[in-house]
């Protein structure tokens, strides 16, 4: 980490309490207060520990899958596509294997994973070989990925007597992920998802694959000209991305929704965008600001029923941050090519500059 | 009268523009002619406003002209013509005239398509204002932009390389617009490297080279002073090596391609192990082409393409490169390094030393370090490529290059190299030519074909114009060649 990198977030955190502790102010509250209990709200107490990691989990997983496929430079948005169908393939499994709970839950994690990886792959086959965008491409699917949840929930799916989109019937006990005493967090998903923030850490620092991918992202002609092959690295990448994203949704259904709901995702797909921002795409520094983001989450429900203050606000202090991120290492990046004389571009000759 | 007066422009050690004086009278069309990269389109977008110049003053009938913005230099009278002019493809051709004109919020059709209509009639060309822009030939579009640039009052009229991409009748009438707009009072600047067609339409000439104004004249003029001009004195050539060239590594057979503006027509070129074969010609005219044809990166229309023996035509660049050719683009930041990764991480992925899946960081940044010394890069194993010197960009890519190659394609070896360094490249490619790899290059720097290769090959308009004995040739001659003319 270099001085820039810790300015720039010094600039973004401070930016971002400033505004909004002014916001605080502006409804009346005691910022120092609100900041107390966000803080007390979401890491307080054991319990609410345990419902910030439940939020940690998925977001830390959509994470490590968009650090994957943003070192090969694509903008995989379909995350949160690729949670739900990942949650679609756990209930499937959950519904259709039987036997004891090590055999149900290692089945679910396994369908989750290969559904959101092929369900990313097709995002990937779009973009390679039909020349599709994967923002659009990934968009498109996601939407897809809803429509088709919300027709098992209320189809085939539904509920005994009452189709209702609140959700399928409450998955068997055999599905549950253990939880650690009588917190709701799973010691399951918590390993799961520290072994994929290490694996995601190890593979694109110390591995040639990991490199090969990030000078595909990073210039993919140059890249081509070593002799990789970039389109199957894309793949790879949206494959493992893919996979990532699996695995948080089968955490939502083993370990936190107990069925499948419509929006099984909860938003963390487009969330985890801003952790890998603000964490400028590095795995080392997902796993403590999709930390962060969760408490934030978490702390701003208990805000809510201390102060009265919407929960919204939680999204609020998470956009400004990385708004601020954003601005301050915008702002660098102009000052440095200002002092730098680079070459001058060739600027549109029909209306000049009117 | 148009001054352009000591005009300097830099880009960190490269002197674009160092200290141009040139004045143009009314009425009479200007050749600025020089090489690729003499400076040219530097000096022309510093009178267009398109860039601003480090110092120098520009008057216009004795009036100081503002310089860094398009709009105030047009609004001035300056306009600049585009090889390819720049229009909103889409929309129509009245569309495109009236964009940039002084219009008020709700247009104005009619009378604006009465000025278009006057100003074709006037010259002679036939614009339907009605069609989409995307449907207009680049001379077409040519016409269109003069005639617009004509509507917003210039009084100084550019035209950068107009000739490349249009019809000789097209250039026919663009000559004769030329002349009659001269007639009318008007400075035309004529920009071009092509001696033929400064020598016909100009009525006088400055010619540049690396970035300095290095003559003037008033045509006609014998063409051998402007070859002179342009390419300089010849300096005196240290001594050949020479290698007995064997076997052919690479036969290309009557290559016919289509690329961007560029058609190749059936091209032959052979290359023997221990042989350097130079391609000369003018940017555009098919050089790069066959280089990227040799390289694999683009695939003939018609022909064939033997290396060692294999047909691998459409076979792709990784069919290329396994058959041990090695392609140096000139871009090197763009198709050849990787920005942001280290000079350590280019070597662990250029596989000189292959890695396995789990990469040995040690061993890469020894492996890093002990390169970038035999090569005297002047950086660091953690250094990235856009920190380095286009020289030290260059040995880096040469340090990158596996043991064993047949074949090494390159464009511009040493563009943009200062004269140790280029030397210090070229050093290293022959001793690969002593370990039998053919070369197979493309320059603009004639010094540098007449000393590197066994052979030079002349393109001219997508064909071979000649097959020079680099001994038995010189740069005179091969300068004639690349503009078109023979030497009388």
């Amino acid at each position: 980490m270099n001085s820039d990198t810790i300015r720039t977030a010094a600039l973004a955190i401070g930016g971002s309490l400033l505004l909004a502790g002014l916001l605080f102010a502006a409804n009346g509250e005691n910022p120092f207060e609100a900041f107390k209990l966000l803080f007390e709200g979401s890491v307080g107490s054991r319990a609410k520990l345990s419902n910030t990691l439940l939020v940690w989990v998925p977001l830390t997983l959509a994470a490590a899958s968009l650090v994957v496929t943003f070192s090969a430079g694509l903008w995989n948005i379909g995350v949160e596509g690729q949670i739900i169908v990942g949650a679609i393939g756990a209930t499937w499994a959950a519904r259709e294997v039987g036997g004891p709970s090590f055999v149900v839950i290692t089945a679910a994690i396994v369908v989750a994973i290969i559904a959101g990886s092929l369900w990313a792959l097709l995002a990937g086959v779009l973009k390679v070989y039909g020349g599709v965008n994967e923002i659009f491409g990934g968009l498109g699917l996601d939407f897809v990925a809803t429509g088709m949840a919300t027709y098992l929930i209320i189809g085939p799916w539904q509920r005994a007597g009452v189709a209702s989109t609140s959700g399928t019937d409450l998955l068997r006990d055999e599905a549950w992920l253990p939880k650690i005493g009588d917190e709701n967090i799973s010691w399951v998903s918590l390993a799961l998802t520290v072994a994929a923030v290490i694996g995601v850490f190890l593979l694109m620092r110390g591995t040639s694959f990991g490199l090969k991918l990030k000078a595909v992202g990073s210039n993919v002609h140059s890249a081509t000209r070593l002799g990789i092959p970039a389109n199957r690295y894309m793949l790879i990448a949206f494959g493992l991305g893919g996979a990532l994203a699996g695995l948080a949704g089968s955490a939502q259904v083993l370990g936190f929704h107990h069925k499948l709901v419509p929006a099984s995702s909860g938003g963390f797909g487009f969330l985890g965008i801003l952790v890998v921002l603000l964490a400028a795409y590095r795995a080392s520094l997902i796993a403590p600001i999709a930390f962060f983001f969760a408490a934030i989450t978490v702390g701003t429900t208990f805000l809510e029923l201390r102060l009265g203050l919407d929960s919204a606000v939680g999204g609020v202090l998470q956009g400004l941050l990385v708004l601020f991120v954003l601005l301050a290492g915008g702002w660098q990046r102009k000052r440095r090519t200002e002092a730098a004389s680079a070459l001058a571009p060739t600027p549109s000759a029909v209306a000049g500059e009117g | 009268m148009l001054e352009l007066l000591d005009i300097h422009k830099h880009y960190g050690s490269l002197r674009a523009n160092d200290g141009v004086t040139i004045a143009v009278e009314r009425g009479s069309i200007h050749g600025i002619l020089g090489e690729n990269g003499a400076g040219k389109s530097t000096l022309m977008k510093v009178l267009a406003g398109f860039i601003t110049a480090d110092s120098g003053e520009i008057r216009l009938d004795g009036e100081s002209l503002p310089t860094g913005s398009t709009k105030r230099s047009l609004e001035s009278g300056v306009g600049l013509l585009h090889q390819d002019p720049l229009h909103c493809m889409p929309f129509s051709v009245l569309d495109n005239f009236m964009l940039g004109r002084p219009e008020s919020f709700i247009l104005d059709h009619s009378t604006a398509q009465a000025e278009l209509n006057r100003l074709s009639d006037e010259f002679g060309f036939s614009l339907d204002p009605d069609v989409p822009v995307r449907t207009l030939t680049i001379g077409e579009r040519q016409q269109l932009e003069i005639v617009r640039l004509l509507s917003l009052g210039i009084r100084v009229l550019i035209l950068d390389e107009p000739t490349t991409a249009i019809s000789a009748e097209q250039r026919t009438s663009l000559f004769a617009t030329l002349r009659t707009l001269a007639g009318q009072g008007m400075i035309v600047l004529f920009v071009s490297h092509k001696l033929e067609e400064v020598d016909e339409i100009c009525d006088r000439v400055s010619v540049l080279r690396l970035g300095r104004l290095v003559g003037e004249a008033e045509l006609p003029v014998p063409t051998e002073r402007l070859v002179e001009m342009m390419f300089g004195e010849m300096i005196v050539q240290s001594p050949r090596v020479t290698a007995e060239p064997g076997e052919p590594v690479i036969d290309l057979e009557s290559i016919s391609l289509h690329d961007r503006l560029v058609t190749l027509d059936d091209i032959s070129v052979k290359v023997h192990t221990a042989e350097v074969v130079g391609l000369a010609g003018l940017e555009g005219s098919g050089q790069q082409t066959l280089l990227r044809v040799a390289a694999g990166l683009l695939s003939p229309a018609r022909g064939s393409v033997r290396i060692g023996g294999e047909t691998l035509t459409g076979r792709g660049y990784r069919r290329h490169l396994d058959a041990g050719v090695h392609y140096l683009p000139a871009d090197r930041l763009g198709e050849g390094l990787v920005e942001g990764l280290t000079v350590k991480e280019h070597f662990a992925l250029a596989g000189i030393e292959p890695q396995g899946f789990l990469l040995d960081w040690e061993r890469a940044s020894s492996e890093a370090t002990a390169r970038i010394e035999e090569f005297s890069v002047k950086g660091t194993v953690d250094s990235t490529p856009e920190s380095l010197s286009g020289g030290n960009q260059q040995r880096l890519l040469l340090a990158m290059m596996p043991e064993k190659i047949s074949l090494l394609v390159m464009e511009h070896p040493t563009r943009g190299l200062d004269i140790e360094s280029a030397e210090l490249v070229w050093t290293r490619l022959l001793a690969r030519r002593s370990d039998r790899t053919a070369i197979l290059f493309a320059s603009a720097d004639l010094d540098e074909l007449l000393r590197y290769s066994d052979r030079i090959v002349v393109f001219f308009a997508g064909r071979i114009l000649a097959v020079l004995d680099a001994t038995e040739t010189d740069s005179e001659a091969i300068g004639y060649l690349i503009g078109g003319k023979e030497r009388v």
